[in-house]
């Protein structure tokens, strides 16, 4: 029932504030953008076109994801625009289908450590002492292995299966999500506020969710990105290993794999998913860099 | 060996003018476009002359400093005017001439001498430095001056502090040998910046004299840049006020004390007026019993405090840092738990430890900190910070919540209008401070713990807050313990003083008492060394203090 | 010196720790392996009386903490076991392997460490310049490639287009020096283009950070030139930040060398570790990766004992 009239008191103003606050957010975001070096705006630009791709795989593909639709390596040309993989598979097909596979497992693994990491730095750095005693040298010890060797072991160990490898990854990533969360939500905790709102009596859930994360928000964004270039890159590596994302699923990685032999006669194509790699983290590098100029004030005229 | 000589004699009646700045424009880079910081200051200074610029923070007073030199900090730039050190235009001079000037001719002292001074080499190479470089004495010649110099200025075991690594070397004494690395190739000009803020009072008095002192020796003129109304006082010949990056006024030291002309400047001199006469206090609200306490089990850092802090009135603790009044205001709230001893409210023991006490002993103990811009959180709006406690203590919630964060904001004298929706970097300093005051206010406390509220406080906005503090006992019947290092505003406010100095407390009582001699041997050291702001006073005192320690030598 | 020296033993002292835990992850990971070894490498027919023998021949008859112990005295005696996969002693598969990839980093370490040293300060000293600009978006760049894409990027110039060096480097113990230099070429310049961003804009960060501090503008303040504000006042409080860098990214080394060997059929520790790890050749696995996880302990420690060494507060106690 809309009876309200335009002159009625708001009756909560936290209602309209909140939408006000992002409206304003947005259009912040889009002047930003429009004044920010060309990299940055190359960066956004790579970073939705391959959203886009990865929503919309099943309309744009011409063929289906595993399906073999003529001989072994077809060159470029007419049926199959960038021709076909070493099973006969159409490789444009498979190039887009990879894009949902290899940024969907990443994106994932990233979130799920930064959950576990971000939750476990949140509170080490809120109850300090020997909660943040324990886990801090529990990850030490975890951070004392390379990633890259520490994953191989475990999929040694487990199995290259989809969930395993996201399990894995994102265990192993969190390490270091846990020590950045930790090491500036430590920089906010020791702050008066939080200490008055100790002394006020608050529980702990208050103090981390509404008094430290709030405060820590922007780093984690950049660390977000960073952490998921560096998980798509590790991804990315296993499935060319042999040990990461298994067949039939279209997954960059693997692809470049299948199809290295093309290398040796000096066919390109097995560079295209290697290529479509690297140009997703330069994107997100790129914008991560203006985020990080932005916000670390660094100027100077010499 | 060559013998430094002080060229006072000759230099004596030379007038001439050694520094002419006209119009200086300079210009910091902010949210990526450049914004005026300082626009169009002229001033001259003779030779031999010490001339103070003061202002509030954001005044200009560094950049104006540094520009002297020709230099501007990263993010900053001398967009305009000019700048002639003796004849010679600093700030279109090239990198060369500028390097061929700097540590020759004019010299810096920095506010953080040990941040200052390089951890990798001992003093006396870093003394050594410039004019070695520059070639204006050679290694031996520089090392006796050196040792000369560091005599001069009081420094203990002169011949051998040199060859000490800066962090072996207290904070006072660093920045006396920062004052000698200055002075090493006897500079015309000498750029002073907040030498002796972050030192204690009573460190504070000895470089300053030694400073002056041979300043003075050697003719130098010098810029000295402070805050501090009364240390300028001691130092300067003349006086620039500064603020926004203009000169409000100039004057000679003693016009500029006796008569200043400018509103601004007389309300800077305003400050210290403010006065509140003591009364005895009746029952006692807060008692500390004999506490010890360490933290981490380590070394005692309190040992057997005793305090009481009467209903109603304020309770002043001072001593410098280190002397454990913030220790004591932890133990009083709880988060470090004593050694032993206990801690009274209303006659009745209050659990040691924070998580052991009750929702309505937090309540009425609440705490106001020094530093505002950490105080409160800076992702939540004024509704919010205020109207949390209103609702974890009291219960209100919805429509009541927000009108009594509304009344609070009044009593704060506060539009609620057009402050509520606002989030802290949308506040001054002073309106953030009060800010927290009306969160504690919220709580409906007893006794508020304000923990050097006032420091970070530009004088006006300080007084404001102060004022309104002291309106706000009157009316809500409250209790201060107000720990402080600065005597202006304990005079200010307090009824009575404890004086604590290395975790114990040397003597408590009321303020005109305790303002009065004969006092403790301490308290005495403590009150004398806090600057006043007579021009004479450092010189008197100095004259004094020799006689005493005389008379007692003789003794 | 007191004090250094009960640092430099605690820093060893936990080095010594951390590789301890590591060899109990390691080991234990091989406890949660699913189901049981011996069937899962014999096969599910087998038969009940060979998987026994064939557990007590693994000593899977025994409790894990002696197992352990045993482990442990054999890897520190260097006898691995024997290769689920051929049945051959690891020691012999690891041996001229770990040779190859140590000539391998140490080659790429040559290169890549002063050649970033190099540019990271000049990028800092002439910070904003066209040249920082440049270089910035270079390493921008090529962090975000994935080193096999850079890999296959070098054999198409280098080794198809143009044919200066060989694409597979099939190296042999009694090749001579010269040859394992040529043949490794490519590897090596992989890994340097991989390492070099990383440890460039490090010491870059390291460099300005260092440039910030008051001390640098005091020094700038009495007038001292560029070059000697730079030796005599950025230099020696570098070292520590320098050497973390270094460190950190000969770390960072020991892992992009695991695919470099793959791409180019090196035969190395790492083309040992990944086949082994599809195969499931857990034992060989285990071992790789604690010669990978100990050298990369190792570096970490040799970064904190010099920044140790270095700090003149350390040096110079009150």
């Amino acid at each position: 029932m809309s009876n309200q009239t335009p002159d009625e008191p708001v009756r909560s103003s936290d209602a309209v504030a909140i939408p006000v606050i992002e409206r304003v957010w947005w259009r912040e975001a889009w002047k930003e953008l429009k004044k920010a070096q060309w990299t940055a705006k190359l960066g956004v630009v790579i970073i939705l076109s391959y959203v886009f791709v990865a929503v919309f795989a099943p309309i744009l593909t011409p063929y289906g994801e595993s399906q073999i639709v003529g001989d072994a390596f077809e060159p470029w040309g007419d049926p199959y625009l960038l021709g076909t993989d070493n099973l006969g598979r159409d490789m444009l097909t498979r190039l887009i289908y990879g894009a949902r596979n290899t940024l969907g497992i990443a994106f994932v693994t990233t979130i799920l450590a930064f959950v576990v990491g971000g939750g476990l730095g949140l509170t080490a750095a809120t109850l300090r002492g020997w909660t943040d005693q324990g886990l801090s040298r529990i990850v030490d010890v975890f951070m004392a292995i390379p990633v890259l060797i520490f994953a191989l072991v475990l999929i040694a160990i487990f199995g290259s299966t989809v969930q395993n490898l996201i399990i894995i990854i994102a265990l192993l990533d969190s390490t270091r999500v846990f020590r950045l969360t930790r090491a500036v939500g430590m920089n906010v905790a020791v702050m008066d506020f939080v200490e008055a709102a100790k002394l006020r009596g608050e529980g702990l859930s208050w103090i981390m969710l509404r008094e430290v994360l709030p405060n820590i928000l922007p780093p984690l964004v950049v660390e977000f990105g960073l952490r998921f270039c560096f998980v798509f890159l590790l991804i990315a590596t296993l499935s060319f290993l042999g040990v990461g994302v298994q067949p039939p699923t279209a997954d960059w990685g693997s692809m470049v794999r299948d199809n290295a032999t093309l290398i040796t006669y000096g066919d390109i194509t097995p560079l295209l998913p290697a290529g479509a790699i690297a140009l997703l983290t330069v994107g997100v590098n790129f914008v991560v860099d203006w985020f990080l100029q932005k916000t670390s004030g660094l100027h100077d005229d010499h | 060996m060559m013998i430094t000589k002080p060229k006072k004699a000759d230099a004596a009646n030379d007038d001439s003018i050694l520094l002419k700045v006209r119009g200086l424009r300079i210009d910091g880079m902010s949210e990526e476009v450049w914004n005026p910081i300082v626009k169009g200051v002229d001033f001259d200074l003779k030779r031999g002359e010490i001339l103070g610029l003061i202002g509030e923070s954001g005044a200009g007073k560094s950049t104006i400093g540094l520009a002297a030199m020709g230099y501007a900090r990263p993010g900053c730039r001398l967009s305009g005017g000019e700048i002639l050190f003796d004849g010679i235009e600093m700030r279109t001079a090239s990198e060369k001439q500028k390097r061929a000037m700097r540590g020759v001719r004019i010299a810096y002292v920095a506010q953080s001498a040990a941040a200052s001074f390089n951890p990798a080499h001992r003093l006396i190479e870093q003394y050594q430095e410039a004019p070695v470089q520059h070639g204006v004495l050679s290694v031996e010649e520089a090392q006796s001056d050196a040792v000369d110099l560091f005599g001069r200025l009081q420094l203990p075991d002169a011949d051998t502090i040199g060859f000490r690594y800066p962090h072996q070397v207290s904070g006072g004494q660093l920045q006396r040998a920062m004052t000698a690395m200055a002075m090493a190739c006897k500079p015309d000009l000498i750029v002073f910046d907040e030498p002796t803020t972050a030192l204690d009072v009573t460190t504070q008095i000895e470089v300053l004299a030694a400073i002056k002192d041979v300043v003075r020796q050697f003719n130098t003129a010098a810029i000295y840049i402070t805050h501090d109304l009364a240390v300028v006082a001691q130092m300067a010949d003349r006086i620039i006020v500064l603020r926004y990056g203009e000169v409000v006024e100039e004057a000679d030291t003693r016009t500029m004390l006796s008569k200043p002309t400018e509103a601004y400047t007389k309300s800077l001199w305003a400050v210290r007026s403010l006065h509140k006469e003591e009364e005895p206090g009746e029952d006692t609200l807060l008692e500390i019993r004999n506490v010890d306490a360490s933290y981490g089990g380590g070394v005692k850092v309190l040992h057997d405090v005793s305090i009481k802090v009467p209903t109603k009135r304020t309770v002043a603790v001072v001593g410098e840092s280190g002397s454990g009044k913030s220790t004591t205001a932890r133990v009083i709230t709880g988060l470090l738990p004593p050694m032993t001893g206990e801690v009274l409210f209303k006659g009745e023991v209050l659990p040691p430890a924070l998580k052991s006490r009750g929702k309505d002993d937090l309540r009425k103990l609440q705490m106001i900190y020094q530093m505002p811009d950490t105080a409160i959180n800076p992702r939540q709006r004024v509704r919010d910070i205020i109207g949390r406690p209103v609702q974890f203590y009291l219960g209100l919630t919805g429509k009541k919540r927000e009108e009594r964060v509304r009344e609070l904001l009044s009593m704060i004298d506060m539009e609620p209008d057009t402050f509520i929706d606002r989030y802290p970097g949308e506040l001054s300093g002073g309106q953030k401070q009060r800010i927290c005051i009306a969160r504690a206010l919220a709580a409906e406390p007893q006794l508020i713990i304000c923990d050097e509220v006032t420091s970070a406080l530009d004088q006006l906005v300080a007084e404001e807050v102060l004022r309104l503090l002291l309106r706000l006992q009157d009316e809500f019947n409250l209790s201060y313990l107000f720990i402080t290092h600065d005597l202006a505003t304990v005079k200010a406010i307090a009824d009575e003083i404890v004086v604590m100095l290395q975790g114990s407390v040397v003597e408590q009582g009321m303020k005109t008492e305790m303002l009065t001699p004969p006092h403790h041997e301490y308290t005495d050291l403590l009150l004398s060394s806090v600057p006043e702001m007579d021009p004479d006073w450092l010189e008197d005192l100095l004259v004094k203090r020799a006689a005493a320690a005389n008379a007692k030598a003789r003794a | 010196m007191g004090k250094v020296l009960t640092l430099i033993v605690q820093r060893l002292g936990l080095g010594l720790i951390t590789l301890i835990a590591v060899s109990l992850i390691i080991f234990l990971g091989v406890e949660l392996l699913p189901g049981d070894i011996a069937t899962e490498i014999l096969g599910k027919d087998a038969q009940p009386a060979t998987v026994e023998a064939f557990r007590k021949e693994l000593g899977l008859d025994k409790p894990p903490v002696t197992r352990y112990i045993q482990w442990v005295g054999a890897t520190l005696s260097g006898d691995f076991g024997n290769s689920f996969a051929n049945g051959r002693p690891i020691s012999d598969l690891i041996g001229f392997r770990l040779q190859n990839t140590l000539f391998l980093a140490l080659m790429t370490a040559a290169i890549s460490v002063p050649l970033s040293l190099i540019a990271g300060v000049l990028a800092a000293l002439y910070r904003n310049s066209f040249y920082d600009r440049a270089i910035n978006i270079f390493t921008l760049t090529s962090i975000s490639f994935p080193e096999f894409f850079i890999a296959y990027i070098l054999i198409i110039v280098f080794g198809q287009q143009l044919g200066w060096f060989p694409t597979l480097s099939n190296v042999s113990a009694e090749m001579p020096f010269s040859q394992k230099l040529y043949l490794c070429a490519l590897p090596a310049l992989t890994m340097t283009l991989a390492v070099f961003a990383h440890m460039m804009r490090m010491t870059r960060a390291a460099i300005l950070n260092l440039l910030a501090s008051p001390y640098i503008e005091m020094a700038n303040l009495k007038g001292l030139e560029r070059s000697r504000i730079v030796t005599k006042h950025a230099l020696p409080n570098a070292w520590a930040p320098i050497a973390n860098v270094v460190a950190l990214n000969m770390a960072y080394l020991v892992v992009s060398v695991v695919v470099v060997e793959v791409v180019f059929v090196f035969p190395g520790l790492g083309q040992l570790m990944v086949d082994s790890v599809i195969v499931r050749d857990v034992p060989v696995v285990q071992a790789c990766s604690m010669i990978f996880a100990a050298t990369y302990i190792l570096m970490n420690l040799t970064a904190d004992i010099i920044s140790i060494v270095t700090n003149p507060r350390l040096l110079h106690p009150r």
